[in-house]
């Protein structure tokens, strides 16, 4: 597979969010607001990126019955440095996320990359395939997050570690705070995903296959 | 005695480890196809959060802290549960063939079963004992249990049910969850420390 192919693969035909259907928990949980999403995203790709390099680079040595316990040690390393790095610089997005920057290392897709690409794959089209992964996620999560934010808050494209207090499109009495509550992520996902499935079904429909 | 109670209920009802907090949901959706398998699943939920729970309060309290390797408690913590979920099974295909029978292929499942390494974390932010953490783990089990069990009964009346083709398989799995989710809100207000008369 060529790295270009590597990398647009995970960004539409198989987004490991509206596709693969891999990441659930982040994927509803920190969906809140634009700036959570992408921090989000941001930090599984730097994740992705780093333990299918290391992975990759590793393939040979690594005996295939143990592999899974080496792969999460790489990827837990990683996780790690995220983890510290947010907790410095990015004080208010961390305690948002929470939790879930560790969890990082249980997110299906870092997992299902190392067994079905990494291990296989040289380390540049590991790379590449992790980028692509990791923007997909980024990109589902921002869609889904673009929909919660105005809908829960009234406020759209806030990013408190910036300074931005984002845009108000409508005073917050208006706002239906249900939606930032888990029932709005997973009604609001379950729909979205349905309108991509019926996308998809138009599109094969008229390919006629 | 009632501080256990507080817990208890707190982590499986009010704070539902599904519903509420969000951790878990890959297995919620990929094994609640059928009430009786969603039923072997939780039982090695339970099992797992709650032996992982004490596990890993032991490897903080006694490992890490004195240490001074704090920073490695990710590591420390997801290679502990996978050598733990590997151990429970060998055990347990010794010990007991029958209970083998039954989880013996959800035991794999659980390494990346978020609430797994997720209770331990929020058992080590709350500052709990080790009798604290162990009960939080069990009830959050529990809880993880009560909503998949629920959701498998309506996944098996919704096999019948007429659903728009986009809306097949995940997508009307997480609507029906959304809304199994509404009425678990209901218990966020329930004060569980009046409850308990504490």
């Amino acid at each position: 597979m060529s790295p270009l192919t590597a990398f647009t693969n995970g960004i539409y035909k198989e987004n490991p969010i509206f596709r693969l259907v891999l990441g659930l928990c982040p994927t509803i949980a920190v969906s809140l607001a634009v700036s959570n999403g992408i921090g989000m995203g941001l930090a599984a790709t730097f994740v992705l990126v780093g333990s299918n390099l290391i992975i990759s680079l590793l393939r040979k040595l690594i005996p295939s019955e143990i592999r899974i316990p080496c792969f999460i040690v790489v990827i837990a390393t990683f996780v790690t440095i995220v983890d510290l790095t947010m907790e410095a610089y990015l004080p208010q997005l961390h305690q948002v996320l929470g939790v879930f920057v560790p969890l990082i290392v249980v997110n299906c897709i870092i997992l299902a990359r190392a067994e079905a690409f990494a291990s296989k794959n040289g380390p540049g089209a590991s790379i590449m395939d992790g980028l692509g992964m990791g923007l997909g996620f980024t990109l589902a999560l921002a869609a889904i997050s673009i929909i919660r934010e105005p809908l829960g808050t009234g406020v759209i494209f806030a990013a408190p570690d910036l300074g931005f207090d984002g845009i108000r499109l409508f005073p917050a009495e208006y706002a239906a705070s249900v939606v930032t509550q888990p029932v709005g992520g997973f009604i609001i996902f379950g729909l979205l995903l349905g309108l991509v499935n019926l996308i998809t079904m138009k599109k094969n429909d008229k390919h006629g296959c | 005695m009632r501080q256990l109670l507080v817990i208890l209920f707190s982590q499986a009802l009010v704070n539902n480890f599904m519903l509420s907090r969000i951790l878990g949901t890959c297995p919620f959706i990929g094994v609640s196809q059928q009430v009786e398998t969603a039923t072997g699943m939780s039982l090695a939920v339970v099992f797992v959060m709650t032996v992982a729970s004490a596990i890993t309060w032991l490897v903080q309290n006694f490992i890490l802290n004195p240490l001074n390797m704090v920073y490695l408690q990710t590591v420390s913590f997801i290679l502990v549960i996978a050598a733990l979920v590997q151990l429970i099974e060998m055990v347990i295909r010794k010990s007991s063939p029958s209970l083998y029978r039954a989880l013996g292929i959800y035991l794999p499942l659980i390494t990346t079963n978020c609430a797994v390494l997720g209770v331990a974390i929020i058992n080590y932010q709350a500052n709990y004992t080790l009798l604290e953490s162990a009960v939080s783990g069990a009830a959050g089990g529990l809880g993880w249990a009560l909503a998949i069990i629920l959701f498998a009964a309506i996944r098996e009346r919704q096999r019948l049910a007429p659903v728009p083709r986009a809306m097949q398989g995940f997508p009307i799995a997480l609507v029906t969850t959304g809304l199994l989710a509404m009425a678990f809100l209901g218990f966020s207000g329930f004060d569980v420390a009046r409850f308990v008369g504490l």
